[in-house]
C-alpha cells in the first residue's frame, strides 16, 4: 500500500474491466485503483465513467463523498489515528500530541519530507484498548503506553 | 493439544503475532498446534494465550513479548505465573455473562468450518431447511428478536414484509458498517465466529426468499475483512455457498452515514452514500430496486441460536419488550473492557462499576455515553437505568448498538457536545439543511459559549438548533445528534457556565 505508482492506462483499464460486470461496480473499482496506484488519478476518472456509462461528474461526486478515497499521492506511510469518543476517554489527546511531535507531522497533513501522512479516523473497533491507530492498514493500540513505540517503529521501518 | 494465541484485532494490535511466532517452536516440539481464535471478550486481558490441559483451557493475559522467557517453562502445563488467569469460565467477567450469540467466539477456530460444526454450528440451518419460509419468519417473530443495529425494529416483522413483497429477485444485506464509537461486537464476531454470520444469512435468505447476500463491511476493519473473506472462500469450497445463494463482501469507504441502511444500499449500488426517503422501505424497494432485508451483524448472528434452540429459549431472557441477550461493549476509561453478553435489564451502574471495574485511570467516573456518537451522556445519578430499549428512551437516551463509553472526571462535557456537532458536520450526507448547516452552526455556537460570548442567548440558540435538528432531519444522524448535546447540557450544566472548571481539569490531563 505505501507504493504510489505512476498512472498506467492499460493497468487502470484492466482493473476497471475486471469489476465492470458485477452489479454496483464503482466502489470495488475505486478501492482497487487506489490500492494499486496509491490514489485515484484524475486520468482514471474518464475511463471509469465511460466503461460504467456514467458522467465524469458522477464518478467525481462519488470519489469526493467518501473519506477513504484520495486524488493525490499520500505520504509514504499513512497513519490513521482514531479521534472518536472511546479513544478520547482514554486520552487520545496525549497520544496525538506525542505522535505529531515524534513524526513531525500535523493531524490532517503530510510531513514536509513526504515520509508520513497523519489522518483522523473515527473508531477502529479497538475501543477498550485505545488510543488506537492504523499504520498502513495494520492496527496499533494502547498508544499512551507500550503501543506508542510499536506504532512509531512501524512508521519508521 | 492446542495452544490458542488470540487472533483478534485487539490482540494483534498489541503484539499477538510476535507472541505466536515466539511460541511456535516450543509448541511444535511439545506437540502443540498453534490456533489463532477470536477474542473471548476480555479486551483488557489481550493479548490472551490459552493452553489446552487435561483439566481444561488455562488462560494467561495480557501476555507481552517480555513475558515469554518466564512463561515458556510453565505455559504448556498450565503452571503458575503472574499472568495466569486460570480457567476463563470461572473469571467474573465471563461468569456473569449469558452467551448465546458469542457462545463460540474465542473458543473455536475461525478458519475451520469443521471446527465450527464440531462446536455446534449449522444445527440452526439444518432445522431451517426443513421449515417453510413463513414458518422460519414466525419462529423469529416468536423469539422477540429486535434489530441490533440501533433502531431495535423487530426482525420477524421486517422479514415478513420482505417475504411477502412481490419480486423475482430478493436480497439479504448484512450491515457490518459498525461506525459507532465504543462498539466492536460486530468486528469481534466476524473475526471470531465468521461462519455464524454466514449461517445466519443462509437462514435469513431461506426465510425471505433471497438468492444473493451482501455484507457491507467497513474499511476500518482490515482484520475482519481478511477473516470473513477467508471464511466465505471456505464456505464456497465446501458448497455451503454456491449458485443458489452466494454472499458478496463489499468494503465501505470511510463514511459513517453509510451505516444507515438506505445510504448503505446506495453505496453498494455505486453512488454517494445519501440517505433515501422512506417509504419505500428497503423491504419493498431495496437493493437494485428489489425487496431487501437489511440487518445488523448481531441480528443475523442471533438467528442460528434461535433456530437451533427454539424461540422460547431466546425469548425467556430479557426484560419487557427487549427479549434475549444483548452483546454489550464496555469501552473507554474502564478497568475491564470488552464484550459482555447479557440478558437485557442489568443496570448501567452495575455494568460500569461491577463488571467494568470502574475507571482505568482510578479517578471517579463522571459520564457515560451509551449507544455511540448519537447516544446520550448519562451522569452517575442515572446509573440505575436498566439496559433495555424502552428504559433508556424514557430517560432521554438510547442503547443503540450497545456501546458503553465511560469517561472519568477529567472530561469536559462542553467539548464532548462540540465533538458530537462536529462529527455530524463531517459525516452529514448533505441532504437536509438542518443537518448539513445546523451542525456547523452548532459547533460555532458552542465555541461562543465556551468563550463566554453572550452565554445565555447562545445556550438558547443551541437548544433551538437541537429542536430543529430533531424534527427537520431525514435520518438519525441529524435527528439524534441532539441526544449527546442536550444530555451534556442538561446533566452537566456546570461545564457550560463561566468559569469552566471542567476545562481546567481537562487541561491538566489533555494538554
Ligand atoms: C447515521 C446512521 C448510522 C447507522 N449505522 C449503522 C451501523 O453501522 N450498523 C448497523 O447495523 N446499523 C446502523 N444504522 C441503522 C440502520 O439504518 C438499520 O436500522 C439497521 O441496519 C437495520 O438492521 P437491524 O434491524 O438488524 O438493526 C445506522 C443508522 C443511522 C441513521
Ligand atoms: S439527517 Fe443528515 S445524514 Fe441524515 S439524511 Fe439528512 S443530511 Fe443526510
Ligand atoms: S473509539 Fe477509537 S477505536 Fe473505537
Amino acid at each position: 500500500m505505501p507504493i504510489t505508482k505512476p498512472f498506467d492506462l492499460a493497468e487502470a483499464e484492466s482493473i476497471i474491466r475486471k469489476h465492470a460486470s458485477v452489479e454496483g461496480p464503482l466502489l470495488p473499482i475505486l478501492h482497487e485503483l487506489q490500492a494499486h496506484f496509491g490514489y485515484i488519478a484524475a486520468e482514471a476518472v474518464p475511463i471509469v465513467a465511460s466503461v460504467l456509462n456514467l458522467t465524469r461528474a458522477e464518478v467525481h461526486g462519488v470519489i469526493s463523498f467518501y473519506h477513504d478515497f484520495r486524488t493525490s499521492a499520500p505520504g509514504a506511510k499513512v497513519v490513521k489515528l482514531c479521534l472518536a469518543e472511546a479513544c478520547q476517554a482514554r486520552g487520545v489527546h496525549e497520544a496525538r500530541t506525542r505522535l505529531e511531535s515524534t513524526l513531525s507531522v500535523k493531524m490532517g497533513e503530510t510531513a514536509a519530507d513526504g515520509s508520513v501522512a497523519l489522518a483522523p479516523v473515527y473508531c477502529l473497533g479497538l475501543c477498550g484498548n485505545g488510543p488506537a491507530a492504523l499504520v498502513e492498514g495494520r492496527a496499533y493500540a494502547d498508544l499512551n503506553h507500550r503501543g506508542f513505540d510499536r506504532c512509531v517503529k512501524a512508521v519508521k521501518s | 493439544m492446542k495452544l490458542f494465541v488470540s487472533g483478534d484485532a485487539v490482540a494483534r494490535a498489541l503484539g499477538a503475532d510476535e507472541l505466536a511466532a515466539g511460541l511456535a517452536s516450543d509448541a511444535a516440539s511439545r506437540g502443540f498446534t498453534v490456533v489463532r481464535p477470536g477474542s473471548r471478550g476480555l479486551c483488557s486481558a489481550e493479548p490472551l494465550v490459552e493452553v489446552e490441559t487435561a483439566a481444561g483451557r488455562v488462560a494467561y493475559g495480557p501476555v507481552f513479548e517480555e513475558d515469554l522467557a518466564s512463561l515458556r517453562p510453565v505455559l504448556f502445563d498450565g503452571g503458575e505465573h503472574p499472568k495466569r488467569l486460570g480457567k476463563l469460565e470461572d473469571h467474573p467477567f465471563l461468569k456473569k455473562q449469558t452467551r448465546l450469540t458469542f457462545e463460540r467466539c474465542g473458543l473455536s477456530d475461525p478458519g475451520s468450518l469443521a471446527d465450527y460444526r464440531s462446536h455446534g454450528g449449522l444445527v440452526g440451518l439444518a432445522k431451517a431447511s426443513e421449515m417453510t419460509p413463513s414458518a422460519i419468519v414466525e419462529f423469529v417473530t416468536q423469539s422477540g428478536l429486535r434489530g441490533r443495529g440501533g433502531a431495535g425494529f423487530p426482525a420477524g416483522i421486517k422479514w415478513k414484509t420482505t417475504l411477502e413483497a412481490p419480486g423475482a429477485r430478493k436480497f439479504v444485506v448484512c450491515n457490518a458498517d459498525e461506525g459507532d464509537s465504543g462498539t466492536f461486537a460486530d468486528r469481534m464476531l466476524m473475526e471470531g465466529d465468521p461462519f455464524l454470520l454466514i449461517e445466519g444469512m443462509l437462514i435469513t435468505a431461506r426465510a425471505i426468499g433471497a438468492g444473493r447476500g451482501y455484507i457491507y463491511l467497513r474499511s476500518e476493519y482490515p482484520d475482519a475483512i481478511r477473516v470473513l473473506g477467508h471464511a466465505l472462500d471456505i464456505a464456497r469450497a465446501e458448497k455451503l455457498l454456491g449458485p443458489s445463494f452466494d454472499i458478496e463482501l463489499r468494503i465501505g469507504a470511510g463514511s459513517y452515514v453509510c451505516g444507515e441502511e438506505t445510504a448503505l444500499l446506495e453505496s453498494i449500488e455505486g453512488r454517494r452514500g445519501q440517505v433515501r426517503a422512506k417509504p419505500p422501505l428497503p423491504a419493498h424497494h431495496g437493493l437494485f430496486g428489489c425487496p431487501t432485508a437489511v440487518n445488523n451483524v448481531l441480528t443475523l448472528a442471533a438467528v442460528p441460536y434461535i433456530l437451533a434452540n427454539g424461540a422460547e429459549a431466546y425469548a425467556r431472557h430479557g426484560l419487557g419488550r427487549s427479549r434475549g441477550t444483548m452483546p454489550i461493549q464496555l469501552a473507554g476509561n474502564l478497568k475491564n473492557t470488552g464484550l459482555f453478553e447479557a440478558p437485557f435489564g442489568m443496570s448501567l451502574g452495575e455494568l460500569v462499576h461491577e463488571i467494568g471495574g470502574g475507571s482505568a485511570s482510578g479517578r471517579p467516573i463522571r459520564s457515560v455515553q451509551v449507544g455511540g456518537p448519537l447516544g446520550a451522556y448519562f451522569p452517575p445519578a442515572l446509573f440505575d437505568t436498566p439496559f433495555d430499549y424502552e428504559a433508556f428512551s424514557q430517560r432521554g437516551g438510547l442503547i443503540g448498538h450497545g456501546g458503553v463509553v465511560a469517561f472519568d472526571d477529567t472530561v469536559d462535557m462542553l467539548k464532548q457536545a462540540r465533538f458530537a456537532m462536529e462529527f455530524c458536520a463531517v459525516e452529514s450526507c448533505g441532504k437536509c439543511t438542518p443537518c448539513r448547516i445546523g451542525s456547523v452552526r452548532g459547533v460555532e455556537t458552542i465555541d461562543r459559549i465556551a468563550a463566554g460570548d453572550r452565554r445565555n442567548e447562545n445556550l438558547t440558540v443551541l437548544t433551538d438548533l437541537c429542536e430543529t435538528l430533531k424534527y427537520g432531519s431525514l435520518c438519525a444522524l441529524g435527528g439524534f445528534v441532539p441526544y449527546p448535546v442536550m444530555s451534556a447540557l442538561e446533566h452537566f450544566k456546570e461545564d457550560f457556565q463561566s468559569p469552566r472548571p471542567a476545562a481546567s481539569r481537562a487541561a491538566k490531563r489533555n494538554p
